[in-house]
């Protein structure tokens, strides 16, 4: 079988596993405690880099859209589906140990007047409704045409949004990423950016998993379609049974 | 808020990581099902196929090379 996706695997996986292993050693052992915070600060070192990875995997998400309307390959179509769906699964976990960290910070699971939480859960679902547009179009070309299409807008919006977020002004949840750095200590910003290095990692290396199995079971179903037809035009021999 | 003490924090952090762990292991587990039904297909065409090549009339056998 051709190796489309699976070109690089074993030394992407191998990086991610030892760059994870990395990023929660030094979150645990080397990272030092909030001096406002304490201990709860270490939500950050999951939270914030899942939510740049998934914001990004939704921009690339776009980006792929783009090159599969210019093209007109498929498998453009596939990346960027692949990536749209991996950044969902992220936001959830955004969303999930975002609201954690709000209980444990603030008292509350969630804070609505806050805009970076908000503008979040707006683009989480706008891109939940990604799933029932791509699959309620029976057409191959057309769905993944209209796919595109959709990945490109909210490609664009996420953007948009982040700097209309950043324009806006804070209410309780703090800006990370600042020009200013973020005020982060070097231990702490040395920790965050190896954290940010594994989620991408992670990101990239199931990315090229999933694609892999998809591509193996659209290769299996050509197979089983050709073997079928040669069984037709040799009766004598056993059919194919799904 | 003041700081929470480690005791309570760290059942927030615990379930925070968790999260994230379970999201991670779902996910591959269910991509390792999808992948473990391919091979177990793959396998049965390719039985199939080498019962068809051995039929009389049937395709020719493909060797390995």
């Amino acid at each position: 079988m051709e190796r489309v996706y699976s070109k690089g695997f074993r030394p992407l996986a191998i990086a991610t596993v030892l760059t994870t292993v990395a990023a929660f050693a030094l979150i645990f052992f080397y990272a030092p405690l909030d001096a406002d915070q304490g201990f709860i600060q270490k939500i950050f070192y999951v939270h914030v880099p899942m939510a740049i990875v998934a914001l990004c995997g939704f921009v690339a998400g776009g980006v792929m859209a783009i090159r599969h309307l210019r093209t007109g390959e498929r498998s453009w179509d596939m990346r960027s589906y692949v990536a749209i769906h991996l950044s969902i699964i992220l936001g959830t976990g955004v969303l999930i140990t975002g609201a954690i960290w709000a209980k444990a910070s603030w008292g509350h699971w969630w804070v609505w007047d806050e805009p970076v939480l908000v503008s979040f859960l707006i683009v989480f679902l706008l891109y939940c409704v990604y799933y029932p547009l791509r699959f309620s179009i029976e057409d191959p070309e057309r769905q993944a045409r209209y796919s595109s299409v959709f990945a490109i807008a909210g490609g664009a919006f996420v953007p948009i949004n982040f700097t209309a977020v950043r324009m806006a002004e804070a209410v309780t949840h703090p800006r990370v990423l600042s020009q200013t750095g973020g005020n982060l200590p070097g231990e702490m910003r040395l920790t965050f950016l190896v954290s940010l290095l594994a989620m991408a990692l992670l990101f990239v290396t199931l990315w090229k998993l999933e694609l892999t199995s998809k591509h193996a079971s659209a290769q299996l179903k050509r197979l089983r379609s050709r073997l079928e037809l040669r069984a037709e035009e040799h009766p004598a021999a056993q059919p194919v049974t799904r | 808020m003041p700081a929470l003490p480690l005791e309570e924090a760290g059942k927030y952090v615990a379930g925070a990581y968790v999260v994230f762990l379970a999201l991670i292991v779902v996910y591959v587990a269910i991509l390792g099902a999808k992948i473990t039904r391919i091979d177990r297909e793959l396998g049965q065409l390719l039985e199939l196929e080498d019962a068809a090549g051995r039929e009389p009339g049937g395709p020719a056998e493909v060797t390995e090379q």
